[in-house]
């Protein structure tokens, strides 16, 4: 990132916010509506966290405790959806809408209006989705993928709600990311080149393209669902010349995708947060833009690899295999440049740092194990089984979730004036970091011995390790509830922070005021 | 340019999207109350399209007001230029999906299902006396899916058909130009035009529809030849007609005296849209029809 000196800002005082719910339900101000989308995703984190208690409760021992079997998929498929399109997008979203204005000098987001339905769309689409479970026939029971013909010939009924529903949050993604590239594209500071971006600015611009390329695709996949469903077409049924694993390919078009969606903003988090305690400039800044656009565009073309036991041609197969792990090369910079930003660096561990050390060293590792994944033969070995669940859970809850509360610790004094509790977020960071081991890593062994994904009831020899991912997974549930402690507690007061909230930072962020005026930049910042 | 970020305009607090998320939420929710047959799935439905209807009246409107007041920078145009293209962009890409998807049945499932290469087993178990062609005529299960009885043509209807959008690009841009020369009267001219040659176009392909129905027993249900065809040209089909209603508006508004020849982006803004419209179609042409 490029260094900006800290200049002060005037600032127009006139604009401030109108009281009451309306404040809410009518803004055009991208950081209440950045508060929005930060709340809406807290709320569905626990929601969705919750679900995984009951999923952990189940599997706490073999044979059936408190769900029936069919109950228990609705809960790993509610899970996946809420925590996917409800908790990490969403939270993305809002760090996107607080910070991209304020980082590139602009007066708020392009397009506020459009803005506002983005967000509010959200919680009408997921009152449909949760609906749901209260359904006759239970909601959605076929996992998050919705794989034909579970989803279509077998799917209950409540899956038509399930399609609309994520119409509506691919409406809201889509809209909320032509904003967001808008905005970076349109209204940077006029000094503001692209390669003096923010590394955060750049992979939301990245993450933006991606979002409006795969989220028309998923809506066309359960477009096609709901006619197989409802109108007698046969997109995903062999007997009519379709087939059900084109259903799956047109998926992983958009998951693959999707699974960067998820973790390229919190590659800007980590390139934010680790030059500010490494006291350094960023190492690398130029490859770091590069390897973030050849992430997304081989995420394109490795789609596949989530289907390598679908009888795919061979050739296909080592196309497939050999593109993934094409992958490892970007990342593996990626990961190099932190390393040297931190190497020999001024280093001091205030929690946003200790969580981007905590996502440096697990991402890794969950990168490692999907190297594992990408390996054919392999794979024909660990495909379905727990293996997947702890690589996947190893990327996204150390990788993107970390990377989304890292940013909530680095940015909260700058939205709320305060700083929070050092020694309690500690507490939040330690309890996490090593429950998140206890309750993920045992699953890799699980799934190497041939623990199948998605099952209520399990053979014996899986018991202990099964138990000991179960404490972890409720100690971590525990430790979310100090987080909101503290967030709560920030908000209400704690000691007052300046404009410069950590010492080491650099950009325009930090020229604002500590919680910044309601309306930021009324003239564009000068950057060199 | 800094000048202009200080104009850039920032509207105050609108009613306009969570009215549009609320008519989002009842058109979804009647939408599925229809396909359950349920009571009043068509009243929620209409309802919510009714919301969604009103709530388009009311923000474009209120931006249109705001454009005529001089509000609107320079930088702001380039805002809605680029939400505009990239918008675009994302409809390409969800037809994107039903050409893969035509993709994958043309070369891949139905050959597959046929016995091609490796896939010979396939064949043997699941249905032995289906034979791959396309267009598919006969379904691998005849009794589950009945097939047309003959396929689509390119060169009647679908060729007059190409002929008219390809015009109606040319007169687009004719209004387009005549805008920009400040020559009003050529501009209402053109645009009028092209709204007359998208209905012409929309009636035949409803009479094609009715034709590929009642007698070539080509339906939504008759295997995934129908099911590619239908959506693919549907789904064009109702893009042409949301384009129309933008022309629409657009000649309602020229007729209001909007529009500068330095200045009107919604023109351009539509423009664009017929032209995207256009290009699927001859995309549409050339897989769905021709080849």
């Amino acid at each position: 990132m490029s260094t900006i000196p800290i200049e002060v800002q005037d600032h127009n005082p006139h604009h401030s916010a109108p009281p009451g719910i309306k404040r809410w339900l009518l803004t055009t101000n991208h950081k209440d509506i950045g508060t929005l989308y930060l709340w809406f995703s807290l709320l569905m984190f626990l929601l969705g966290g919750s679900m995984a208690m009951g999923i952990r409760a189940e599997l706490f021992k073999p044979g059936l405790q408190f769900f029936e079997p069919h109950f228990f998929n609705q809960l790993t498929t509610m899970h996946g959806l809420i925590m996917i399109f409800g908790a990490v997008m969403p939270a993305f979203v809002g760090l996107a809408n607080w910070m991209l204005p304020i980082m590139i000098g602009a007066p708020d987001m392009a397009l506020p209006r459009m803005n506002n339905w983005s967000f509010w769309i959200l919680p009408f689409a997921f009152t449909l989705l949760i609906s749901t479970l209260f359904m006759k026939g239970g909601a959605p029971d076929f996992g998050w993928t919705a794989y034909a013909p579970l989803s279509t010939t077998y799917g209950p009924k409540s899956t038509d709600f399930f399609i609309f529903s994520i119409h509506l949050m691919g409406i809201s993604s889509i809209m909320g990311a032509i904003n967001i590239i808008a905005t970076i594209l349109n209204l940077r500071a006029p000094s503001m080149t692209l390669m003096k971006m923010p590394i955060f600015v750049w992979t939301w611009l990245i993450t933006a393209f991606l979002l409006i390329a795969v989220m028309p695709i998923l809506a066309g996949a359960v477009t096609m669902m709901l006619m197989d469903r409802n109108f007698g077409t046969s997109f995903f049924n062999a007997a009519g010349g379709g087939d059900p694993v084109m259903y799956q390919h047109i998926f992983w078009f958009f998951g693959h995708p999707e699974v960067y969606i998820m973790i390229l903003p919190s590659f800007g988090i980590m390139s934010e947060i680790i030059p500010t305690f490494s006291r350094k400039r960023l190492f690398g800044y130029p490859s770091m833009v590069y390897a973030t656009c050849s992430i997304a565009f081989l995420s394109f073309l490795v789609w596949a690899h989530h289907m390598f036991t679908t009888g795919m041609p061979v050739i296909g197969e080592i196309y497939f295999m050999l593109a993934t792990m094409l992958i490892a090369v970007p990342t593996g910079v990626k990961i190099f440049n932190w390393v040297a930003t931190m190497f020999r660096g001024s280093l001091s561990f205030e929690t946003p740092m200790l969580f981007a050390v905590a996502f440096l060293i697990m991402f890794t590792m969950g990168g490692f194990s999907g190297l594992m994944l990408a390996i054919v033969p392999a794979d024909f070995q660990y495909h379905d089984t727990y293996f997947v669940v702890a690589h996947f859970h190893y990327v996204l809850v150390p990788g993107a979730i970390f990377g989304i509360m890292a940013a909530v610790y680095y940015w909260l004094p700058k939205w709320t004036g305060h700083y929070y509790s050092e020694h309690l977020s500690k507490v939040h960071f330690w309890l996490s970091a090593i429950s998140i081991n206890v309750l993920f890593f045992p699953m890799h062994f699980l799934g190497l011995a041939g623990m199948p994904r998605r099952i209520p009831d399990y053979a014996l020899e899986f018991a202990d390790f099964n138990r000991i991912a179960s404490i972890g997974g409720f100690v971590f549930g525990a430790s979310q509830l100090i987080f909101l402690y503290i967030i709560i507690k920030t908000i209400r007061g704690g000691e007052k922070a300046p404009a410069l909230v950590w010492e080491g930072a650099n950009g325009l962020e930090w020229t604002l005021s500590s919680p910044p005026p309601y309306h930021s930049f009324s003239t564009p910042p000068l950057v060199p | 340019m800094i000048k202009e970020h200080q104009h850039y305009y920032v509207p105050a607090q609108s009613y306009w999207p969570i009215v549009g998320a609320v008519g989002l939420f009842i058109m979804a929710i009647g939408g599925v109350n229809v396909l359950h047959q349920q009571a009043y799935g068509w009243y929620t439905f209409l309802a919510g399209s009714l919301i969604i209807a009103l709530m388009m009246f009311g923000w474009f409107g209120s931006v249109i007001v705001e454009s005529q007041k001089g509000l609107y920078s320079e930088q702001l145009d380039r805002s809605f230029r680029w939400g505009m293209v990239w918008f675009i962009f994302s409809e390409v890409m969800f037809f994107a999906a039903f050409f893969g998807a035509l993709f994958f049945a043309r070369y891949l499932s139905v050959p597959w299902l046929g016995g091609l290469g490796a896939k010979v087993s396939t064949h043997t178990v699941l249905w032995e006396h289906f034979q791959a062609t396309w267009p598919l005529l006969i379904n691998p299960d005849p009794s589950k899916f009945i097939g047309p009885t003959q396929a689509m043509h390119a060169w009647g209807i679908p060729a007059i058909n190409t002929l008219i959008l390809l015009c109606s690009g040319a007169t687009i841009t004719a209004a387009h130009h005549a805008l920009k020369n400040n020559h009003r009267p050529a501009l209402k001219r053109w645009l009028a035009i092209t709204i007359f040659l998208a209905a012409v176009f929309l009636s035949l392909q409803a009479y094609e529809y009715h034709h590929a129905y009642t007698t070539m027993g080509l339906k939504l249900n008759s295997g995934i030849y129908g099911a590619t065809f239908f959506m693919l040209t549907g789904f064009h089909g109702a893009h042409v007609t949301i384009g129309t209603l933008m022309l629409m508006v657009i000649l309602f508004r020229a007729f209001s005296g909007h529009f500068t020849p330095e200045k009107h982006f919604a023109f351009e803004a539509a423009a664009w849209y017929w032209h995207f419209v256009d290009a699927i179609w001859l995309i549409v042409f050339v897989l769905v029809y021709w080849l």
